[in-house]
């Protein structure tokens, strides 16, 4: 589980997250949505330990990352995976050289067993004929199960995902968000993902925090998404004709 | 605009982050040959080329400067030398190679950052930057002193073969007798010494411009332009340094 308390962070005077506190839970897919602009990414990189916040406390279980000292951040980060929105993958090495990279960088085992692991990992996301592909001859959709099969390579207890669908076909997008799914339920994970996509919302958001201004706007699940009065989640979940039909369509069901 | 000051600081934090034992020595002597690879051996060609063109050059400038009766042909080859040993084989090619290597780092560290390959490494909790500033730091060191020594020896080969146009007089042995009239060795070690010193320059200063880089593919040309002219820079003073402290 990771809990947040009461985050704040500015730039250059410019408040961009102010006083926000969301519990993310073990096994499930916790989604932070928001428009372009809210602050969601630097809420993520807060979490992670990529930004330092102002102020408030960040809880991985029972350590406050913002407490720990270096070696044992670098512990942490060890139990951490991310997926990110470009994928990141390294250029200059094959689809297994990256998925096998922190690997080879933390893990004692054998080579044998380092390649073992990463074959697995490339199965798990479907990517077992392209281990030898650099990720400049890969789809988008293959670059994204790639980055995948790298965050968990060493079986992590945190899973981050910066808007995994970005850039993705609707299908793609949907196959993206289903492994994230099997993943953390497979795998018991704390996933936290980050996005902007509607689809996802409504197929993984097992708990949601809407981030407005840098505000914490409101919080729920999917299911109460669509019965919400909130009128500043309903403006950006419903933006389309479609979303807006199907939440008319629910409210009618359930009047 | 950031001040010299806390560029001077920033520069130093990474040099500090750059300079600790690796976490894994096998992937650091892999990467390191890489980078030896790359950067280095890569750059052979190009020294060649210039330093054999460079060394015809100022051979034959020097036999038409120097017309005078008084003054023996064989100074022709003593001059070629001793620019090609004391200056040109160390400076100014470490200067060309200051604009094809450094801009080469700083794109590619750039567009790692801005690509959040960087951010990937350091939520793996690995240390970017010796992971990826060390093994170029210390493959430049191992390599552009070998480039030196191949510079000044193909620069020498290019003053060989315009001794035999025969312009002004110059005649090949006369060249080759005054390329070994007065040598002294020292200058081999001065120039090579200023080679290590320059490979750390281009390697650390690209370097840091490259990891430092916000923003876009903008920004990544930019941070390439800025390592290259202050690479330059700091080449040109410590070349002032350095010959005041190894010659004077």
């Amino acid at each position: 589980m990771i809990e947040i308390r009461n985050i704040r962070k500015t730039f250059d005077g410019r408040t961009v997250l102010n006083n926000i506190s969301a519990v993310f839970e073990t096994g499930k897919t916790n989604l932070i949505i928001g428009q372009s602009g809210s602050g969601k990414t630097v809420l993520l990189k807060c979490i992670i330990g990529l930004l330092r916040p102002d102020s408030g406390d960040i809880m991985y279980d029972d350590a406050g990352i913002l407490h720990l000292r270096k070696h044992e951040l670098d512990k942490l980060r060890k139990e951490m995976g991310m997926l990110f929105q470009g994928s990141a993958l390294f250029d200059s090495m094959t689809v297994l050289e990256n998925v096998m990279f922190p690997l080879d960088m933390i893990s004692r085992d054998s080579y044998r067993d380092r390649k073992k692991r990463a074959m697995f990992c490339l199965e798990r996301v479907n990517l077992l004929n392209s281990e030898h592909l650099y990720p400049s001859e890969i789809s988008g959709g293959m670059m994204k199960r790639a980055g995948i099969a790298r965050a968990i390579a060493l079986n992590p207890k945190y899973l981050f995902c910066d808007e995994p669908n970005s850039g993705l076909d609707p299908k793609t997008s949907l196959l993206i968000d289903e492994l994230i799914h099997d993943i953390t339920k497979d795998y018991r994970m704390t996933t936290v993902i980050n996005t902007h996509d509607m689809n996802s919302v409504i197929n993984i958001g097992e708990t949601i925090a809407f981030i407005k201004e840098g505000v914490l706007e409101w919080q729920g699940n999917k299911f109460e998404v669509i019965t919400s009065n909130n009128q500043a989640l309903n403006d950006f979940v419903f933006a389309s004709d479609l979303f807006r039909k199907i939440k008319d369509m629910e409210n009618q069901k359930e009047g | 605009m950031k001040s010299s000051l806390h560029i001077l600081g920033e520069y130093t934090l990474l040099m500090g982050k750059t300079f600790t034992a690796p976490t894994r020595w096998g992937m650091f002597f892999r990467q390191l040959m890489r980078e030896i690879y790359k950067l280095g051996a890569d750059s052979l060609g190009i020294v060649v080329i210039i330093s054999i063109f460079i060394g015809t050059v100022i051979a034959i400038q020097i036999s038409l400067n120097i017309s005078s009766p008084l003054i023996p042909k064989f100074t022709i080859g003593y001059t070629t030398r001793e620019i090609i040993l004391l200056e040109f084989s160390s400076s100014i090619m470490c200067l060309i190679l200051a604009g094809k290597v450094g801009s080469n780092i700083a794109s590619e560290i750039g567009t790692m950052r801005v690509t959040e390959q960087i951010d990937a490494m350091e939520i793996m909790g690995v240390n970017s930057a010796n992971f990826l500033i060390l093994p170029k730091i210390v493959g430049l060191m191992l390599f552009i002193p070998v480039l030196v020594v191949f510079s000044m020896f193909t620069g020498i080969i290019g003053g060989i073969g315009a001794s035999y146009a025969d312009i002004n007089g110059m005649t090949p042995s006369s060249f080759i007798y005054g390329l070994q009239f007065y040598f002294n060795s020292y200058y081999i070690a001065y120039s090579v010494i200023k080679a290590l010193v320059y490979a750390f320059i281009i390697a650390s200063v690209a370097s840091y411009f490259g990891y430092n880089v916000k923003g876009g593919a903008l920004d990544v040309g930019k941070a390439s332009t800025n390592a290259v002219v202050m690479s330059s820079i700091l080449i040109l003073m410590a070349d002032v340094i350095l010959t005041h402290i190894l010659l004077t």
